[in-house]
């Protein structure tokens, strides 16, 4: 998989240096951001329901026996939009727009319109790549916000429907309010901006370098999603490192 | 129906000169030499595999050649840069039609995508070349949406908005009932009067090849078996062409 790593590297100069052409493709970047949007948006609010929940029932008992739960809403709020709210997003959409992204642009490899649109003078780069890493970069922090707030939802009504931690909803929010504050959301939101830039260019260098007809295709899926997962999950300890103060 | 085409300065010439290409392994262009002239129509004849797309794709510029060159009015396709100076279209043996476009959009991607004109300008020229293709009013249809025949023709009309200076086709009259065929062939002879385009156009349909051609090249396993006028070939007595051009059913 690290193979690829210097192509990856060389697509991702290639588009960053396209940007100012970001304007004359803006019809195509509002077309994938709302694919994005349309493709998983209620996959966030699942996901990251039960997520807040699932964080809210696992430290709820234990912290209610030792009569810290007033702490509970901040520990749920605090982990989630710091560390689970971006990586859970950012393997989502992995999951779900860079497969996408990768069969797209594997099937236009092979079916030859990518050598069709090289004839017209139409660069591959400027047209399928820009667009699609623009707008992921743009859709996955937003995600990652709604995410927070589903979550944090989430946490609150299982703090307050289950018995064993019975903490209502307005103890839970105050003491979230209290912990995490504006920088612990960013965080988290600059964490996944760079998840997003990780997920679309896997995807789309796999897309472009499919080879050997629709067999082709089913293999840069898989390595778009496992790649960009790992590569994620790599990112994700050292950009924690590093916005760590 | 000229007053979009006088940006146009006429065809180019093309030279081919020792172009080797090994694939898979396996060598499929052996040496091949030829020249076309600006404004000539060109067929390449030749069995399945002999090489004639692999062919197109180096003039194009898509490939690179292991060894030789060829020159676009005697630059090297391989700097990139003669895509910009130069219109050249090719039409894929597939169409290679964009699947995730309407047929309207694949036509006028090249004006859209370049923003040479006014949409409704674009709009104008698409439905234009669609009629000379005889594809009229197909513009929202969807690529899988039309037959193996159809696609090839629509790939016909987005190569004729370019205006280009040098069109090659990829057999494009194999999915082709025999009307639409001769039509094609009006429209390729048609196209050079006009324009003086530069056209090259494989294949193995030997009604065209001899209807339309200046001069004749037959290629086999990626070496160039005859070249010349179309009675030239005809009378050659390599006893390989011989039979490509007379085989018929009645073996
Ligand atoms: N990308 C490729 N990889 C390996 N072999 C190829 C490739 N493209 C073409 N070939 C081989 O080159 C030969 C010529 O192909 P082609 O030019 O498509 O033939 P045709 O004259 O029918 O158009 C064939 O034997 C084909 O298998
Ligand atoms: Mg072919």
């Amino acid at each position: 998989m690290f193979q690829n790593l210097g192509e990856m590297a060389m697509l991702f100069w290639r588009t960053l240096r396209a940007l100012p052409l970001t304007w004359r493709q803006r019809q195509k970047v509002f077309e994938q951001f709302f694919e994005i949007g349309n493709a998983s948006l209620l996959m966030v609010c699942v996901l990251s329901f039960f997520i807040g929940g699932v964080l809210a029932l696992q430290t709820g008992p234990f912290m209610a026996e030792r009569a810290l739960v007033n702490y509970l809403g901040g520990i749920v709020g605090y982990s989630h939009c710091r560390e689970l709210a971006p990586i859970m997003m950012g393997i989502l959409i992995a999951g779900r727009i860079g497969s996408a992204m990768a069969a797209e642009i594997g099937s236009m490899r092979v079916y030859q319109e990518i050598d069709a649109l090289r004839t017209m003078n139409i660069n591959p780069v400027h047209y399928l790549v820009l667009p699609r890493l623009v707008a992921i970069a743009i859709a996955l922090p937003m995600l990652v916000i709604f995410s927070d707030l589903v979550g944090w939802l989430g946490g609150a009504v299982v703090a307050a429907a289950n018995h064993q931690i019975d903490v209502g909803m307005q103890p839970f929010f105050a003491s979230l309010r209290e912990v995490v504050d504006f920088q612990d959301v960013a965080h988290g939101v600059v964490k996944s901006f760079f998840f997003a830039l990780i997920v679309g260019v896997v995807s789309c260098q796999q897309g472009l370098a499919t080879l050997g007809g629709p067999r082709g295709i089913g293999r840069s899926v898989t390595k778009a999603v496992v790649n960009s997962i790992v590569l994620v999950v790599i990112a994700d300890y050292f950009l924690t490192r590093v916005l760590l103060k | 129906m000229t007053t979009n085409l006088q940006t146009n300065s006429g065809g180019v010439s093309v030279q081919v000169r020792g172009l080797r290409r090994s694939l898979g392994g396996h060598e499929v262009l052996r040496g091949l030499d030829f020249e076309v002239k600006p404004g000539e129509i060109f067929v390449i004849m030749g069995p399945s595999g002999s090489g004639k797309s692999v062919l197109l794709r180096h003039i194009i510029g898509l490939e690179d050649p292991d060894a030789g060159e060829i020159l676009i009015n005697g630059e090297s396709v391989h700097g990139g840069e003669v895509l910009d100076k130069y219109r050249m279209a090719l039409v894929f043996q597939s169409g290679a039609l964009l699947n995730s476009l309407t047929v309207g959009e694949n036509v006028g991607l090249y004006l859209t995508e370049h923003q040479l004109k006014s949409p409704e300008e674009i709009r104008r020229i698409v439905a234009e070349k669609l009629e000379v293709v005889g594809l009229k009013d197909t513009e929202a249809k969807m690529p899988n949406e039309l037959s193996g025949g159809m696609k090839k023709r629509a790939a016909i009309a987005r190569a004729l908005v370019i205006e280009p200076q040098m069109i090659l086709y990829d057999e494009p009259t194999s999915e082709l009932d025999p009307l639409s065929a001769a039509v094609i062939g009006k429209e390729i002879l048609k196209l050079q009067e006009r324009i003086h385009v530069t056209s090259l156009v494989v294949s193995h349909d030997r009604e065209l090849a001899f209807g339309i051609a200046d001069r004749i090249a037959v290629i086999n396993e990626g070496r160039i078996l005859a070249i010349g006028t179309p009675d030239e070939v005809r009378r050659s007595e390599d006893p390989t062409i011989k039979k490509f051009l007379t085989a018929d059913f009645k073996l």
